[in-house]
């Protein structure tokens, strides 16, 4: 790095970690400079990480609401393992945060907050900024409150609301340390405060404030610039999981030709489902917030007998609460969705963390013999391709899916190429239409073991559903031995026959050789740069990632039989591990597993396999 | 709806056999759902019957219309997905003290508190009968039971309070020995457009026999019920010279051509106004003290929650500037590279 002040340095991809006060406008901060630079055409990836309490005592390390966003100009698939910056807005989200930044990286912090009582608030013996070694980082002591003051004088505003614009002083900054334009983020703030003229001016005043300042002051490193990223040509937007999550539901409907209903039961990290699928309205969704879980999937299980496609939408307790109901969708072989944002468990446990909590409780968290489809996205955008597949999969198959996402595909975004609609394939559920001939409810209508659905209001094909078991192909209530053992293996075998409707599993790198990393779902971004950066040092190293879990792509053992290790990286306690020995017993696994409601660093991943390839 | 071609109550009937005890209340009040769905004229095809859990849930597979038996307490939310997913069906509930009371309470204040347009038949027989014989949330207090060897020491439920309680808009009381009483309340249940109510006092031959023996009573069950009816006064009684009356804050039984007593003190049933206080009092009458009230006790005009859900729906609709999924994904912040 040089010492004067107007030369740029270019770099290839950079982390930046906003914290402050839950109510300290961080993630809307992190949002606006993760939409300009998304604009700007850089790849990027963000990761909200904010505390369960809406509003935790001020100033302390509880009530600390961070946002990292990684982003430049080649494909970026993690969020960052360590920020380059780090924009702390009290001395808990510095201290909280400290462990976060790297050697020799940027911190600007609001020095007004640095009073004796909010250093104790934030737990601390003595002041943070004295613990932390200054030769190791370029600590900008910014003026933030007073300046953001001063820059208001002349407005009418009163103080609370000259304090809320503090984070647009921060963001001003940041935008000039990394060459960012104003405009995106003022054309935001017209359009939000479009009824309040002096809230404008107000967020404006402070953010160009808060760029000049930057400019203007010494302490300062030299502006730095991320050139954008080489993308595919298309029209691209922001998106996080939970959004991509919704809209691939309406996507499938359309292409379904069926009506989209979600019954749902707000619960964090999944309620923006809900909430998008209301907005959706305007586009003939239906959504029915009901008295709790349970009323959520029974919503939807009703909507589902009567043609519509389904969907319940929920996180770890909201599943255990709607498993019962699931068993019914299951013995009547009824199209249903259920998408599970895992969170930490197991009780309330880590409701706005993130982990791999439910691939167990999904997969075989129900009485009896109850075989469902699972399945889990691996990435913010790529929640719309999975919601679109469940989807089809519940539609073509009449069973009920379970969408595995999780809290940190959820609330992460990254740019997404907007698909065409119109290049989506076609679902096509096994509606039988009125004027059917001898139409009986369990009667399979293909080798995939599909029965028929008819649905209420059509003509002659007046029948019977229920959770008692049905006699095979009649669906008459019936305790005869055998046709249990029938109706069960049906069942069964229809959940296995989707294995041919579902791509094979990806090899990344050679098909054999010393080490295959083995991961599923949300972890993919982690993994994958893992194994690209130790592949580039040279290591015989070669990455699966699993998107369908029941059943397994057809391809998957003979993948992992060319392997002399399989180390399999979960968010848990090895529950894919153990769902792999249960399949594959003649093969071995090996596992790493992280359980701190966080996602995983690229750096401890990597660790990790080159320890695993030295055992011998 | 579009009313075609009569069916007759046989229509109505399953292949199936019915397996409920002999004697059992249900059977009295299935013939009176067949019959009802028979006077109500809608084909067969327009009538989705949901049940939950215990006797009265096996309902479903006496019926040859579309049906479901569901899971135990869900029978509420389940026929509620079904209601708003198609409005234009004839959408029935079926349900016991236990299913309704009990596991499926919070379903049950809910779709009345809502208002979805559904026919909820709740079978109160004051026990728990599919699983032999344990007390129910409507069993009387120090009532014998399995469970309650030595009586129980809860307070009951009475589903209609409830219902009030939980903003329920349409409650009506029958007794399953009256087919043609139920039968016409039920019809006016249907054509009612909210969430309609209908306690049937039945009668567990088993493990509750005679619960409602005392209303039942062949002799005195004139004397012991009052039906009431819209527009009409309050009066019972084998000679129909018992009536109600307001005394206060307080409903009382009088004779007329007592103590100066003429008909036009009796009060006149007001079922239609929306001040809830009478029908609270009414349902509350118990014997021996008070007749047991029958009849459409509570039927206030409403808009249905299917009837609000899908006007938003075509209101909002209309007034959106978006049209398809291309218009949301094409939103906001989008860029072109």
């Amino acid at each position: 790095m040089t010492d004067t002040k107007d030369k740029i340095t270019e770099l290839d991809d950079v982390v930046i970690r906003f914290s402050g006060d839950s109510g300290d406008g961080m993630q809307l901060t992190g949002t606006l400079f993760s939409d300009t630079s998304a604009l700007l055409g850089n790849d990027l990836l963000t990761f909200p990480d904010y505390p369960a309490e809406i509003r935790a005592p001020q100033g302390t390390i509880g009530g600390v609401s961070g946002f990292q966003v990684h982003f430049g100009q080649s494909e970026i698939n993690t969020p960052g393992d360590y920020a380059d910056v780090l924009v702390a807005m009290n001395p808990a989200a510095l201290t909280a945060n400290i462990k976060w930044i790297k050697r020799g990286g940027t911190i600007i912090i609001d020095i007004d907050s640095f009073t004796e009582k909010n250093i104790e608030r934030a737990g601390c013996v003595k002041d943070p900024l004295q613990q932390l070694g200054f030769r190791d980082y370029n600590i900008v002591k910014a003026p933030i409150t007073t300046l953001t003051r001063e820059a208001l004088k002349g407005l009418n505003l009163d103080s609370k609301s000259i304090l809320r614009s503090k984070n647009m002083f921060a963001l001003g900054m940041v935008y000039w340390l990394f060459h960012r334009p104003l405009e995106f983020t003022k054309k935001y703030i017209e359009d939000k405060f479009k009824k309040i003229p002096v809230v404008i001016e107000a967020n404006k005043t402070v953010l160009k404030a808060g760029y000049y300042y930057a400019e203007t002051v010494e302490a300062l490193h030299p502006s730095y610039s991320v050139a954008p990223a080489s993308i595919e040509p298309g029209t691209y937007r922001n998106i996080n999981g939970n959004i991509a999550t919704a809209w691939g539901l309406i996507a499938a409907a359309e292409k379904a030709g069926r009506k989209l209903f979600l019954g749902s039961y707000p619960i964090t990290p999944a309620s923006e489902i809900l909430q998008e699928l209301s907005k959706r309205k305007d586009l003939g969704v239906k959504t029915f917030q009901a008295e709790d879980e349970i009323a959520g999937v029974c919503t939807a299980i009703g909507a589902s007998f009567a043609g519509h496609l389904a969907v319940t939408s929920t996180s770890g307790p909201g599943l255990s609460l709607k498993t019962e109901a699931i068993g019914l969708a299951i013995i009547m072989e009824l199209p249903l969705v259920i998408v599970n944002v895992q969170r930490g468990g197991p009780s309330t446990g880590l409701p706005t963390k993130t982990e791999q909590s439910d691939l167990m409780q999904a997969l075989y968290g129900r009485h009896g013999e109850s075989p469902l489809v699972v399945m889990a996205a691996s990435s913010p955008r790529n929640c719309f391709d999975y919601a679109f597949e469940a989807a089809r999969i519940a539609l073509e198959h009449m069973t009920p899916v379970i969408l595995l996402t999780d809290g940190f595909l959820a609330n992460g975004s990254e740019p997404w190429r907007i698909p065409d609609i119109d290049d989506l394939p076609a679902i096509h559920p096994p509606i039988v239409e009125e004027g059917a001939e001898d139409f009986q409810p369990y009667r399979r209508i293909n080798d995939e073991l599909v029965r028929g659905w008819a649905v209420p209001g059509t003509k002659g094909l007046e029948h019977r559903l229920g959770g008692l078991e049905k006699m095979a192909i009649t669906g008459a209530v019936s305790y005869v031995p055998e046709n249990h053992q029938v109706m069960t293996y049906e069942r069964e075998n229809k959940v296995k026959h989707v294995q041919r409707h579902i791509p094979d599993v990806k090899v990344y790198g050679d098909t054999s050789g010393e080490m295959l990393l083995i991961g599923w779902g949300g972890t993919f971004g982690h993994l994958y740069t893992a194994y690209r950066q130790l592949k580039k040092e040279g290591y015989n190293l070669s990455f699966v990632h699993f998107n369908y879990i029941k059943p397994l792509p057809a391809n998957t053992h003979e993948v992992l039989k060319n392997f002399k290790k399989l180390l399999v990286c979960e968010l848990n306690l090895g529950q894919f591990a153990s769902y792999l020995r249960l399949n594959f017993q003649d093969l071995s696994f090996m596992q790493y597993n992280k359980i701190q409601g966080l996602p995983f660093k690229i750096e401890e991943i990597k660790e990790q396999i080159k320890k695993q390839l030295e055992v011998q | 709806m579009v009313e075609t071609a009569k069916l007759a109550p046989k229509d109505f009937k399953s292949d199936q056999e019915v397996r409920w005890c002999a004697g059992c209340g249900d059977h009295a009040v299935l013939s009176a759902v067949h019959r009802s769905m028979a006077e109500l004229g809608l084909p067969k095809e327009k009538y989705v019957v949901i049940s939950g859990i215990g006797c009265s849930s096996r309902f479903p597979y006496y019926m040859n219309t579309y049906a479901m038996h569901s899971i135990h307490g869900r029978a509420a939310a389940i026929a509620s997905g079904v209601k708003v997913a198609n409005p234009e069906l004839s959408v029935w509930v079926i349900t016991g003290d236990g299913d309704s009371m009990a596991i499926g309470g919070n379903h049950f204040i809910h779709v009345l508190r809502r208002n979805v347009n559904l026919n909820i038949i709740l079978l109160n027989n004051q026990i728990y009968g599919l699983t032999k014989g344990q007390y129910s949330p409507t069993s009387l207090e120090g009532q014998i039971t399995k469970t309650s060897p030595y009586g129980t020491v809860e307070t009951p439920f009475s589903p209609g309070e409830l219902a009030i309680g939980a903003k329920g808009k349409f409650f009506a009381r029958t007794l399953d020995n009256n087919v043609s009483l139920t039968t016409s309340i039920l019809t006016q249940a249907a054509r009612y457009e909210g969430a309609a109510l209908i306690e049937v006092l039945q009668n567990c031959v088993i493990y509750n026999d005679k619960a409602h023996a005392y209303i039942t009573d062949k002799e005195m069950k004139d004397d012991r019920q009052l039906i009431v009816e819209h527009g009409k006064p309050m009066i019972y009684g084998k000679e129909r010279n018992k009536g109600i009356v307001l005394d206060g804050l307080k409903l009382k039984t009088v004779t007329i051509g007592e103590n100066g007593i003429t008909e036009a003190d009796i009060l006149i049933h007001d079922a239609q106004n929306p001040d809830p206080v009478l029908h609270q009092m009414l349902v509350s009458l118990n014997p021996p003290e008070f007749p047991m009230v029958l009849g459409v006790i509570r039927s206030v005009e409403a808009e249905s929650y299917d009837m609000k859900f899908h006007r938003q729906i075509e209101q909002v609709k209309s007034t959106s500037n978006k049209k398809s999924l291309q218009d949301v994904l094409h939103s906001g912040n989008v860029w072109k590279v």
